[in-house]
């Protein structure tokens, strides 16, 4: 199906990311060391680490919104500058413009892209159905659920028909309930239109339920990519019941086994700080 | 929803014990002042003061007076919000402007803005725009500071957010900066509106021909008390009159907003 010559839709070579101190004394923070690794056109692939590991640092470079220190991105073979046109991004934190409804944060996208207000507003409408958001639209988000307000940032990423999405741990702040359900609902909307998806997560669970290929991040400072494991479990996936297969099992405790130790580092780093 | 509402007694009755706080105070005004323990001659009495109030209105001299000192308000309102947001931005968004000019800011904003009234006069004589300038200074620097807040508190996630979607640098003011910068606006509104109007009297006060501030001078100096409290009613009824206003205006514009939300800084 992959064909040799298709550029990637997304390349990271040699990424290292540098920042200068907080304190603004000379010694410099290294998130990330020389990260490489490519994500095919229609890919789901997962990035799991320690926390304070840079899992973030690298998605902001894949999203142009940080130029990094050494290395570059490519998305489709042309090296990223500035904001990568075919990436949408899906932040951990609120994202959502708390001044807009539902509705208009959904048609957000659109109109930034010189779609009139009332004709983005109506091709936001049926987006809204599809995360089940259907008769909230005129909600503002303090007025919606942690749940909800995640379906109108999904939503609000998708309408734009990014090539790839960036999804920066979505579903941390969720309970593990909606969690499941978020998640059921993302692969469907990525079943249909088979888009490249780079999910960061600390939850190796969720990674291995979700990706066709996990990758694994050491842990901080200068983080670099220790290993990697591709996810031969069959689609659709159900993520609660997938959890249950010998297969899901096998593959969690062999990424565990590595993925523990840096974990333990990482706690150490925490800890010393 | 709110728990510490629920003990409350229902809107009616808290409306009634307000009523109630009022009536109170022209009570005891009134018997301390019939009694004579307070004098009336320097502390008027409740029924002179309102009869005087009544008269005024009645006749209709005040009507003069009161059109001067809100023309004055308003203008100084308008002028010092419009500066107030265009600077506001414009340091936001040049920091090295802001860096330059935050000492000599600092510096003006601490100066007591009474006594630039004598100056303005001076410059600018005895009509209302000596009295619009004292009220634009005061303003300004509300509004000014809010904005600068505003701008610059704008969470750099919902940021990144709408130039993933794909904004323009115009997009993020007219859909981000602006917004966000306007919730800090309007919650300096109430205090803008209150400077405004103390420009407006002090100034007058300070030398006019006309306005509440020259008629509570005018009365103060024949020492007509009555006089005095007549012009300070009037001026709080309007006050507050006036702040009703900018509460529902507040209420429209600003909907979006958690009830419980930051009050901005005064």
């Amino acid at each position: 199906m992959a064909e040799a010559a298709a550029a990637p839709a997304l390349q990271l070579e040699g990424v290292t990311c540098t920042f200068p101190s907080p304190d603004g004394r000379g010694r410099s923070y290294t998130a990330v060391q020389g990260a490489s690794f490519t994500v095919a056109d229609g890919e789901f692939v997962s990035i799991v680490g320690p926390t304070g590991s840079g899992k973030s640092t690298m998605l902001n470079v894949a999203a142009g919104l940080l130029k990094p220190s050494e290395g570059r991105a490519l998305t489709f073979g042309q090296p990223v500058t500035g904001i990568n046109p075919k990436a949408g991004y899906m932040f951990q934190a609120e994202a959502l413009m708390p001044w807009k409804s539902a509705l208009d944060n959904v048609a957000a996208g659109l109109e930034f892209r010189g779609v009139s207000k009332a004709e983005a507003r109506e091709r936001a409408r049926p987006w809204l159905s599809r995360v089940g958001l259907e008769g909230f639209g005129d909600r503002f988000p303090h007025q919606l659920s942690g749940g909800m307000r995640k379906r109108v940032a999904l939503a609000q990423t998708l309408i734009v028909d990014p090539k790839i999405i960036l999804m920066d741990e979505p579903f941390s702040a969720l309970d593990v309930q909606t969690r499941q359900m978020m998640e059921n609902e993302l692969l469907d909307l990525w079943a249909a239109d088979r888009k490249s998806v780079v999910f960061i997560t600390h939850d190796l669970e969720e990674a291995i339920a979700m990706s066709d290929r996990v990758l694994v991040l050491s842990a901080g400072p200068g983080a670099r990519l220790i290993g990697e494991y591709r996810i031969d479990l069959d689609r659709p996936r159900d993520v609660a019941e997938i959890r249950m297969t010998p297969r899901f099992l096998a593959l969690h405790q062999e990424i565990w086994a590595q993925l523990r130790d840096e974990v333990l580092k990482g706690y150490a780093q925490t800890k010393l700080r | 929803m709110r728990s510490h509402a629920k003990r409350l007694p229902s809107r009616p009755v808290i409306l009634l014990l307000q009523l109630g706080v009022l009536i109170a105070f022209f009570l005891i005004w009134h018997v301390l002042t019939d009694t004579k323990i307070l004098s009336p001659f320097f502390f008027g009495t409740p029924g002179a003061v309102l009869a005087r109030t009544w008269a005024d209105f009645a006749s209709g001299v005040i009507w003069y007076h009161l059109g001067i000192t809100l023309l004055e308000t308003a203008l100084a309102f308008v002028i010092g919000t419009v500066a107030g947001i265009a600077f506001g931005f414009w340091f936001a968004r040049a920091p090295l402007v802001s860096i330059v000019f935050d000492p000599y800011i600092k510096a003006v904003n601490a100066l007591p803005r009474v006594v630039l009234a004598p100056i303005f006069a001076l410059w600018l004589g005895l009509g209302i725009w000596s009295k619009v300038a004292l009220g634009v200074t005061l303003v300004f620097f509300i509004v000014f500071f809010n904005v600068y807040q505003g701008v610059k508190e704008v969470s750099p996630v919902v940021l990144a957010n709408a130039r993933m979607l794909g904004a323009s640098s115009r997009d993020l003011f007219r859909h981000v900066y602006l917004p966000s910068a306007l919730s800090w606006v309007f919650s300096s509104l109430h205090t803008a509106v209150g400077f405004a109007m103390v420009g407006a009297v002090v100034g007058e006060y300070l030398g006019s021909a006309a306005g509440l501030g020259y008629r509570i001078h005018q009365a103060e100096g024949v020492f007509d008390t009555v006089g005095v409290f007549s012009g300070m009613l009037v001026l709080t009824i309007f006050v507050v009159l006036i702040d009703t206003g900018v509460t529902m205006i507040e209420k429209r514009l600003l909907h979006w907003r958690p009830q419980d939300n930051h009050g901005g800084q005064h």
